[in-house]
């Protein structure tokens, strides 16, 4: 009984802090730099009614927040286009979306079918595209111009002078590098753990050939400015940033191809600000909006045309990085079925356990 | 008759928002947690009662090695903060005067007006190889190439001890300070010399405010997540870290509400050992101090 | 130099210096074995650092502080066969009774079997054989004492210094303890040295005290020497009670001085201290104690039946009713109060406030000293 009390009074107090007396609030729960000012202001300016309150997170804590209320306590979330489905099915967090609501004529054809694909159940669309990019290799080229290729990390001849972050994306391009195809394997749980592990005997064997697992975009920078170390997975935005400091600098797309994803708009499924959701969306998919998004992320929107809508020294640093042909090679990261994050967590845990060689 | 039942409405109205604080904030997540922990997921949605979050546990070497590891670090953390914060405490109670006490108890305090993040990141500059340290031993030409003093357990350990030392100075210097001088004096003039004095009158009569500054040490150090994660290496990994990867980048809150139980049992269990072996307990050392 | 090794104490010229403070001031002295002697001062007076430089936790500035002849300056507290009964006893709380006794004996690497027997002994000699097992907290006031004594005197210590340990307690019990620590002292025939503040305390128990002021000392004598024959007006004046008058003399017969006081009283007194006898207007402290006047309800034939008494009439103020000591207040015709013994039996004849009395005390018994 007291419990139950209890419980009605933290509902309660939720639901209030939740509801404000006057204006609309658009509660956004997004990445860090996805929200610049700028724009915030601007469509406040656009929209007096509505104030937008933005939290700034990862996939895995959006996932963690939203899991926690059952969709409640934001009206707008960005995770990237793999984390929907199985979350979904799970956890039943989002809402279907109108999409008769959203300009999805502004969006560009071929990644929102891709999203469509990747985040319908039952018929009913959970999300669409907003931006996307990708995940690779960042290389001096003055010290490593032999950085070609995720496996180039753990090349003796960098001992001590390579790092990189021990997440998924790894254990993805490294199974990728092995001449595996990890994304067809996720229908075939055993197969996919059999390639985990020898991923896993790869990457122990490699610990000792690296300076440190970095831990946020801040770390690796101040690794790679420094010179500590020459070559690093990393988020192409990271590496984009850095170019504009020093341009021997470069992102390198692994010759497997580079990892890319697509961070998404979804709708959790206690969200209170639907109509002023979608204002948001269609709002960042205007090109002026786009390029100031553009500007603050590093990543490229999803709208047709969105490389151009990049600011100046990020379309070079693209440039650089990208041959059209690299483009077309790029592995775009496919639904994580139920059951995979452990399986991925279990052998990280394992790597990461492992005294190496040392 | 009346009086009396103003005074009990009062004693309630002033008790009430501590036990409101102990059963939302502490019993309720707790019993919440225990939930979830005795749940096993055998499909999405779908959920049994059990114990096997508890027996992965056991079964994999991974966790209770972390947990094993984590352990006696802390324990390590814990024996060098006493190690290094005796003699402080002992100066700061005894032998300082007046003025200097408060600018010492103000020089342990600093490091807590920032917050670990911080505390990390300036530990980071610090000790980087191409850091201030590194840097300077250069400049004096004491080595030829850079080293790299971060990213290793003996870091950690540092770091940690740094963090906490004024957590066994408090009270260490609280039970001190009780401490009559003239009991230093008698134990000299019996005929102790300097090491049987400290062993056979300070230590036993500090041992209350030894044994509390090292449980909330150990506690400390044991649930810290920041300090062990940033100042870590490839292979420094600590409990709570992998506490906080079931629960965020694994989805599975079930294993990892039974890991924070095992962390507390775990805790609860060393304090319980050191408390038998000191001859202490609980009322004894946290009504002294 | 090897001094008479029948003394267990010396000081020589011993000075300690705190910046301009001269705490201790060329204070010499010797305690002769198996004595009782008390340092008898008002607080802050300096007997506690002499005290402790005798213990080891001071150095003195300059001077020697000799055990059995043997000097002990730069030797360390624990080195030397000095105990110490301290004022609060410091003992050792997280210890029982056993083990306080036994740190001593521990320390100086007796063994096992030693350490029970002497322990038991000595619990024995203090007449507390069971408390033993007792925690330190289970203890009575006067048991703590006798801890803390037994606690020293098992280590057989050439010299025990007594740190006012009998200010904490009760006055019924302090009186017991006076007694008690005298008792102690001749049993164990070791030289006891005593601080305080309380006179009482010093003259019942010790054979010699040695008064100190201002860090120096004033006498050394027996009880009896200090009371009888103060050497200095400090003396007089702190040791016992006295009636004190200042004034300037205005005759001078001998040994004999007129002195007239402040408030016009004149009386004779006979010159005392070491200032020499003073001339004929030299400022004078004169000091009677309470029991040599004698009061008697005036009678109306009031007269001088002897040159060197003192005679004054007088208002009975007040009675102070003590028992045996009881006293009474008068006042004179100057209008000060003097104070003087009576006996009071509770019969009709008791003086009693308001009546008329004559006090007179003897010139002898009016000590004088020059300013």
């Amino acid at each position: 009984m007291i419990m139950k009390l209890a419980i009605a009074g933290l509902l309660a107090t939720t639901v209030m802090a939740a509801v404000p007396a006057q204006a609309e609030t658009l509660r956004l729960l997004t990445w860090g730099s996805y929200a610049p000012d700028e724009l915030v202001k601007k469509f406040e300016a656009k929209y007096p009614d509505i104030t937008v309150e933005v939290t700034f997170s990862n996939n895995e804590e959006m996932i963690a927040k939203l899991r926690a209320t059952g969709g409640a306590g934001f009206d707008l979330a960005q995770p990237s286009h793999d984390r929907i489905f199985a979350v979904q099915q799970e956890y039943n967090i989002y809402k279907p979306m109108d999409l008769s609501k959203i300009n999805t004529s502004a969006m560009q054809a071929k990644l929102l079918e891709g999203v469509k694909a990747n985040t319908t159940i039952d018929g009913e669309v959970y999300a669409v595209p907003h931006q996307w990019g990708t995940s690779g290799l960042m290389a001096n080229k003055t010290m490593a111009p032999d950085i070609k290729a995720w496996g180039d990390l753990c090349d003796p001849q960098y001992k001590g002078k390579t790092s990189m972050r021990l997440k998924r994306t790894i254990l993805l391009g490294m199974a990728f590098d092995m001449g595996e195809d990890p994304f067809a394997a996720y229908a075939d749980l055993d197969k996919y753990q059999s390639i985990l592990d020898k991923v896993a005997d790869k990457l122990i064997s490699c610990k000792d050939n690296l300076k440190a697992y970095w831990k946020g975009g801040d770390d690796l920078s101040a690794m790679m400015m420094s010179g500590e170390i020459v070559a690093s997975e990393t988020w192409d935005s990271t590496a984009y940033k850095l170019y504009g400091e020093n341009k021997d600098i470069v992102f390198v797309p692994p010759k497997t191809g580079a990892l890319a994803w697509i961070d998404t708009f979804a709708i959790p499924r206690k969200g209170e600000a639907d109509d002023a959701a979608y204002k948001w969306i269609n709002f960042v998919l205007e090109p002026e909006n786009v390029k100031i998004m553009s500007a603050s992320t590093g990543a490229i929107a999803a709208v047709e045309g969105g490389k151009d809508l990049l600011p100046d020294d990020k379309k070079a640093a693209v440039n650089a990085a990208f041959t059209d042909e690299d483009i077309n090679n790029l592995k775009f990261f496919a639904n994580i079925p139920a059951g995979v994050e452990d399986m991925e967590g279990k052998t990280l845990e394992k790597i990461k356990a492992a005294t190496g060689s040392e | 008759m009346m009086q009396k039942d103003i005074k009990r409405l009062s004693l309630i109205l002033l008790f009430a928002p501590f036990a409101l604080w102990i059963v939302l904030l502490i019993i309720l997540p707790h019993v919440g947690m225990l939930f979830i922990s005795l749940r096993e997921k055998v499909a999405p949605r779908v959920y049994e009662f059990g114990f096997s979050n508890y027996v992965n546990f056991f079964t994999e070497p991974i966790y209770w090695n972390t947990l094993l590891r984590t352990g006696s670090m802390s324990l390590l953390v814990t024996v060098l903060a006493l190690l290094l914060g005796f003699p402080i405490a002992y100066y700061i109670a005894k032998i300082a005067g007046n003025r200097t006490r408060g600018a010492l108890f103000l020089m342990c305090l600093i490091p807590l007006w920032v917050s670990d993040l911080i505390r990390a990141f300036g530990w980071i500059l610090l000790l980087r190889e191409t850091g201030v340290i590194s840097s300077s031993l250069q400049w004096a030409g004491l080595i030829d190439a850079p080293i790299e003093f971060l990213y290793n357990d003996a870091t950690v350990i540092m770091g940690l001890v740094y963090t906490v030392i004024l957590f066994m100075i408090v009270p260490l210097v609280s039970t001190l300070d009780g401490m009559d001088n003239a009991m230093i004096e008698a134990g000299y003039n019996l005929g102790g010399n300097g090491p049987t004095v400290l062993r056979r009158i300070i230590i036993p009569y500090a041992m209350p405010g030894i044994v509390s500054g090292c449980i909330v040490v150990f506690m400390l150090t044991a649930g810290s997540y920041l300090t062990p994660i940033l100042l870590g290496g490839k292979n420094s990994s600590w409990f709570t870290e992998q506490i906080y990867d079931q629960f965020i980048t694994r989805y599975n809150w079930e294993s990892g509400a039974a890991f924070g139980f095992v962390l507390l049992a775990f805790t609860s269990l060393v304090i319980w050992i050191g408390l038998k072996l000191s001859g202490q307990t609980l009322n004894s050392t946290v009504a002294r101090s | 130099m090897q001094s008479n090794t029948e003394n267990d104490l010396e000081c020589i010229q011993v000075k300690r210096h705190f910046g301009s403070v001269r705490a201790v001031d060329n204070v010499s002295f010797e305690i002769p074995k198996g004595s009782f002697f008390s340092i008898l001062g008002p607080s802050g007076c300096g007997k506690t650092t002499l005290m402790r430089m005798i213990a080891g936790f001071e150095q003195p500035t300059s001077g020697d502080i000799r055990i059995k002849g043997q000097s002990v300056v730069g030797t360390p507290p624990n080195r030397r066969n000095v105990k110490m009964v301290f004022q609060h006893l410091a003992l050792f709380p997280m210890m029982n009774v056993y083990e306080n006794i036994a740190y001593g004996l521990r320390c100086a690497g007796a063994s096992k079997e030693v350490i029970r027997t002497k322990v038991h002994d000595v619990l024995e000699r203090i007449s507390l054989p069971d408390v033993a097992g007792r925690e330190i907290t289970q203890l009575s006031g006067g048991q703590k004492q006798r801890i803390a004594i037994a606690r020293c005197m098992v280590l057989d210590p050439d010299v025990l210094l007594l740190d006012e340990p009998l200010g904490a307690l009760d006055l019924k019990l302090r009186e017991a303890m006076k007694i008690e620590l005298k008792l102690l002292q001749h049993q164990f025939d070791t030289t006891f040295v005593y601080i305080t503040h309380d006179q009482s305390e010093a003259l019942v128990m010790s054979d010699n005290v040695a008064i100190m002021n201002e860090g120096k000392f004033v006498q050394i004598g027996t009880p009896q020497e200090l009371y009888h024959k103060p050497a200095a007006a400090f003396v007089a004046g702190f040791v016992g009670d006295t009636n004190r008058w200042s004034g300037r003399v205005s005759r001078v017969e001998g040994t004999i001085v007129e002195v007239e006081t402040g408030a016009g009283l004149t009386m004779r007194g006979s010159v005392r201290g070491s200032g020499g006898v003073p001339s004929v207007g030299d400022a004078v402290n004169a000091f009677v104690r309470p029991e040599f006047i004698t009061a008697e309800r005036s009678d109306g034939k009031a007269g001088k039946v002897d040159a060197n008494q003192n005679v004054i009439e007088g208002k009975i103020d007040s009675i102070l009713f003590n028992g045996a000591n009881s006293r009474v207040l008068v006042r004179d015709q100057a209008g000060e109060l003097i104070e003087a013994d009576v006996v009071l039996t509770g019969g009709t004849q008791d003086l009693k406030p308001k009546d008329h009395v004559t006090l007179s005390w003897s010139a002898e018994q009016t000590m004088s000293f020059a300013v």
